[in-house]
């Protein structure tokens, strides 16, 4: 055989072959655009580097869950943004969650006009885009609200209008550090008497009443309450030339994000758990009713913790999805990483290569590292072989 | 196994690669010819000119608009554009082709404008674009001069009864993103000791239907933006402009940075509409002007006895095919801004210098 | 009579009112059905607007479907020239053809007219609507535009997306480190990031890499964007499939001496990728409702063309009905996917047991 046709059809040196042609053409590929970037951009002068990211920002921003103001430096922007994704995906993670188990649940109960009701949801839900639900939320739904003069109250402190929901805010003391600290102390009292019932449990068989343990810690904790002269009161929204001053706001951007975002994803969950649950054998119910175990009992030691092993992978890929899909707030103008940072920084700079090689890293690493516990995890569970 | 699914896999394979080739092929033989062509002037012209000749080869320039603001560039139902930012791109399109319609309207949002700029893109950004040292600098930009002048304001619904900014304090400002708007906002708040509520948003017509919704009591942009703004409420009447003028803001083409080539074009073309107006030759009256003229200077414009196009790569009848295009500044104003437009905006600082404003064409000569 | 009303009394007894809580719970749900389905309807149909030209024909207080009216060609066609519109309509007959062709065998698609829809048709249909092809007029991408964009890209991506899918999940999978290395270097960025930044690099930063000169069509780069996003995806859900083959049928291919490629194509392919059918089909619905995003980069799809509809200063205060059309068509689509995987699904675990 001549040594190029070995090289290409001999079983041995193939694949060594197959291998570096690929790794060459990768790299040449790469190389070529990092270079063709460098060229380009060199040629035009425009500014290179992350120094941009300690200059003065000089735009505001509406939404902070850390102090922020226009003096800030683009960095600060940076975290503002981040914050504000990580807290609305946070968010629709836990309500997506519970409204998709009790969708689940609805859709596998025997009332017909439940389970239909919640068919209906989920397949109108999950076929609609969700940048349409997004608009929709935004521009036809919170945009109906009255305005803030004309607002929906609550017993005067809670009000609804086109500008967000305001809600009191609680303010607290100074003396509430000492509540602070016995709340945290009571808290880890009570998972040790956790830890104890089960020990206790698993030694003599005998099940501890946990409720004294709770009433105790409730009575304790009024009881702190009032020796400290309660010090926390509510800054309760008041109307001020143009808006409610005070209180806390909920933006209509982040409650349209929110809302959409929870129930679009409530509808894949849903049908994640209803398939979880189906995927447990009959039998593992008529074995379990045939123990004498109790349907509660049924449902949590055994449906349940059988399902978990179908539900939790697609899980994850869907609480992934939905920190992704934070990211068309900036259709609306809610103030997330995308928006602010590869939004209006990356403008003001006009760094575009570094600005958004900052974003993907911040989205790849999120994703990277919840998807390496779900790998974790499916190895686990992976049908195990001979 | 009855359903035969994957051995139709590696014929679908093999034909996409194909497809995949074929698609790509015009693109790289294009390439190819590109190359040799740009290697070709490169020997004659600084290696960085190379947007007149990209621009060229494809037949079309490129150029950078707002995706809809009326009077400066808005597209219709049937996707016509219209406005004064449009008019320049023509213009530039009638200086290099002699042909108004060899010209692409690429719509970009306040935001990825800049970025679509510097990727090449577009050719030239015509988007009411406000000339500042940070773009010009870091952007790697180079503004070629002023389409228009103007200045920030604030609309509010009349029946806020504000007569004044001043009296803003604590109002929830609606603004587009990535524009000078949100900056001098932050600014004027900050200097008249004030408070403010911003609601950003990446799209034009996002901000207005927001502010029109009622989602902010004011809406903040240039103050002939507010005016065309205005013609996309509900109720426009319902609306006030503010008197106060918080910025400068002028607004003008922008190319990238070390083309000179291409932004010498840009900016003569913008001085031949201004001294077309001043020196009163117009769409209609040009090709008579060009016959009977005994004026040097307007010989000298439109290349009666002298060739000023060669200097910019153009022929020598360039101004004459850009008046002939879309006629001077003085009737574009007229046409998209000015009294014969919804927007009725008066002419002020953008009449021309020896009428009490600011435009100025430098000397063509 | 009597029978049938027994009868419908049982059902309703098993079925809504089996017990207090479930009487409860069915009473509750009827008053709500009661509260919201009328005016719906009555918004939606009964006093809506069909006739007319103009807003003015709009008074009734019921949806403005004359707005829709007005627009469809727009929300269809975009702004493709009005003299050219056959050549969409012939493309959507094509589509359809093929696409009825290969869905309509009964265990499964066919595979020549598979071949066929998912890669000839593609290009045809490309160089057909740009007009490249037998001497047409040129219409540029720019001016397509609604349903057909959508259509176009998700079409397009659907088709490409399984094969490039197979072929990263096969590398991923595969014995050589590099390969390996590199797809899954490959698949993991492209799931990693969210797709309106790869729309945003596509649109307008991706000139930034291409040498001086270089272009790509703006539709053709944001349908890359598109397809690589979603292959990615489909490279996790076949390797899915892969994993589920037992190792007895690698091991009985290998002593049936077959190579690496016979393997694959007459024993593992077929069997992992029936087994993840529900799957393909759920990306495929996502491609589609993900091809909306596009309109935040500045191009018409059919979301897009809606919401700049609704700013049309003679047609403002439409916003819902723009919202509604829209999310009704792109309803219709998913919902027949969805149904078609449903049907696929129980025709192949009937055969199978």
């Amino acid at each position: 055989m001549n040594p190029f046709a070995r090289l290409i059809y001999h079983e041995k040196t193939r694949p060594i072959t197959i291998q570096c042609v690929c790794l060459v053409a990768f790299l040449v590929v790469t190389a070529t655009l990092v270079y063709n970037a460098g060229v380009n951009l060199k040629e035009q002068g425009v500014a290179s580097g992350f120094g941009f990211l300690f200059e003065r920002s000089g735009f505001s921003i509406n939404q902070m869950p850390i102090s922020y103001t226009e003096d800030s430096s683009y960095f600060r922007a940076f975290l503002v943004g981040l914050l504000n994704s990580i807290i609305v995906s946070f968010l629709g993670i836990i309500i997506a969650t519970v409204l998709g188990f009790f969708i689940a649940i609805c859709r596998l109960s025997s009332n017909f006009l439940l389970s239909k009701l919640a068919m209906i949801y989920v397949e109108i839900l999950r076929n609609l885009p969700l940048l349409l639900q997004i608009f929709f939320w935004y521009f036809v739904i919170l945009a109906a609200l009255p305005s803030v003069r004309e607002s929906y109250e609550l017993f005067d402190t809670f009000y609804l209008n086109n500008r967000g929901i305001n809600i009191p805010r609680l303010v607290s003391e100074p003396a509430s550090g000492l509540v602070l600290l016995s709340v945290v102390l009571m808290i880890l009292g009570l998972f040790g008497y956790h830890k104890y019932i089960n020990y206790h449990h698993m030694q003599t068989g005998k099940r501890l009443a946990i409720w004294p343990a709770y009433l105790v810690s409730g009575l304790l904790f009024l009881c702190i309450l009032w020796l400290r002269d309660f010090p926390y009161s509510f800054e309760v929204p008041k109307l001020g030339g143009f808006n409610f001053e005070g209180g806390l706001v909920l933006y209509p951007e982040f409650l349209a994000l929110l809302f959409s975002l929870s129930l679009y994803t409530a509808a894949f969950i849903a049908e994640i758990v209803r398939a979880g649950i189906l995927a447990v054998p009959k039998g593992q119910v008529e074995a379990a009713k045939s123990l004498g175990l109790s349907h509660g009992v049924t449902l949590t030691k055994v449906v349940i913790p059988q399902a978990m092993r179908v539900i939790v992978p697609p899980l994850t890929s869907q609480y992934l999805n939905l920190t992704k899909n934070s990211s068309l707030a900036a259709a609306i103008g809610y103030p997330e990483l995308v928006s602010v940072f590869a939004g209006t920084v990356l403008n003001q700079t006009g760094q575009a290569v570094e600005v958004i090689a900052l974003v993907m890293s911040v989205y790849l690493t999120l994703s990277l590292s919840l998807s390496a516990i779900m790998n974790l995890y499916n190895k686990k569970i992976q049908l195990t072989e001979r | 196994m009855k359903t035969c699914f994957a051995p139709t896999i590696w014929k679908i394979l093999g034909l996409s690669l194909l497809n995949l080739a074929i698609f790509a092929s015009p693109a790289l033989a294009d390439e190819k010819k590109k190359k040799a062509k740009v290697k070709e002037t490169s020997e004659t012209t600084p290696q960085m000119n190379v947007t007149l000749a990209k621009v060229m080869k494809n037949g079309f320039i490129t150029c950078g608009v707002s995706q809809g603001l009326p009077g400066f560039s808005n597209p219709d139902a049937k996707n016509n554009w219209t406005g004064i930012d449009v008019d320049y791109c023509r213009a530039l399109a009638a200086a290099v082709f002699n042909d108004t319609t060899k010209v692409k309207f690429i719509p970009t949002s306040a935001k990825d404008r800049f970025t679509a700029l510097q990727s090449g893109e577009v050719d030239l950004l015509s988007r009411n674009t406000t000339w500042t040292l940070s773009r010009d600098t870091s952007l790697g930009f180079d503004f070629v001069g002023v389409v228009y002048y103007d200045g920030q304001g604030f609309m509010v619904n009349k029946n806020l009864k504000v007569t004044s900014a001043k009296q803003l304090d604590g109002a929830t400002v609606c603004v587009t993103t990535g524009t000078t708007s949100e900056l001098n906002l932050a600014d004027y708040f900050q200097t008249q000791n004030m408070k403010y509520k911003l609601v950003a948003f990446e799209n034009n017509d996002e901000t207005i239907k927001a502010y029109d919704s009622g989602r902010c009591d004011v809406i903040t942009t240039d103050q002939s933006g507010l005016y065309s703004v205005r013609t996309k409420l509900k109720n426009p009447k319902d609306h006030m402009v503010l008197p106060e003028v918080i910025t400068k803001e002028p607004l003008g083409p922008a190319v990238r940075h070390g083309d000179h080539q291409w932004a010498d074009i840009a900016r003569w073309t913008l001085f031949v509409l201004l001294e077309a107006e001043e020196m009163n030759i117009t769409q209609a009256n040009v090709d008579q002007v060009m016959k009977t003229t005994k004026n040097p200077a307007v010989k000298r414009l439109l290349g009666v006895n002298e060739t000023l196009g060669g200097k910019l790569g153009l022929s020598k009848t360039w101004a004459y095919q850009v008046i002939r295009g879309v006629g001077n500044y003085g009737e574009l104003f007229e046409k998209n801004l000015g009294m014969k437009s919804p927007l009725k905006i008066l002419r002020g600082l953008n009449s021309l210098w020896n009428n009490g404003g600011l435009h100025y064409s430098m000397p063509v000569r | 009579m009597s029978k049938t009303f027994t009868k419908l009394g049982d059902w309703l007894k098993t079925n809504l009112f089996s017990s207090y809580a479930n009487s409860f719970v069915s009473l509750v749900l009827i008053l709500l059905v009661i509260w919201t389905l009328p005016p719906l309807l009555n918004w939606l149909l009964f006093s809506a607007d069909f006739a007319g030209n103009t807003k003015e024909a709009c008074d009734s207080g019921g949806a403005c479907w004359v707005f829709i009216k007005v627009r469809l060609s727009q929300f269809i066609y975009g702004f493709y020239p009005t003299s050219e519109l056959w050549r969409v309509n012939l493309s959507l007959i094509i589509v359809a053809l093929g696409i009825f062709g290969s869905l309509s065998g009964k265990m499964g698609p066919k595979s020549w007219w598979l071949i066929i829809t998912s890669t000839g048709i593609p290009l045809f249909v490309w160089l057909f609507l740009t007009g490249s092809l037998f001497g047409l007029t040129l219409v540029e991408t720019s001016s397509w535009g609604g349903l057909l964009v959508t259509l176009v890209i998700s079409f397009v991506g659907i088709a490409f997306s399984l094969p490039l899918g197979i072929i990263l999940a096969l590398a991923r999978r595969s014995s050589m480190p590099v390969l390996k290395v590199l797809s899954t270097i490959f698949i993991e960025s492209w799931r990693g990031v969210p797709l309106i930044t790869v729309l945003f690099m596509s649109s307008v930063m991706f000139p930034i890499f291409l040498p001086e000169g270089w272009q790509i069509d703006k539709l053709l780069r944001a349908l890359l964007g598109v397809l690589f996003f979603a292959s990615a995806y489909m490279a996790e859900v076949i390797r899915g499939g892969l994993q589920a083959i037992p190792k007895g049928q690698y091991e009985a291919s290998d002593a049936l001496a077959m190579s690496y490629w016979q393997k694959q194509r007459f024993i593992i392919l077929p069997q992992a990728l029936k087994h993840v059918i529900p799957g393909i089909v759920n990306n495929f619905i996502a491609l589609f409702k993900d091809t909306t995003l596009v309109s935040i980069i500045g191009m018409y799809d059919l979301l897009g063309i809606a919401k700049s509809a609704q700013s049309d200063p003679e047609w403002l205060g439409y916003t819902t009905e723009g919202y509604v059309f829209a999310g009704f068509v792109f309803w219709i689509f998913c919902f027949l996917m969805s149904r078609y995987s449903l049907s696929l699904e129980k025709d192949l675990t009937k055969n199978t047991h």
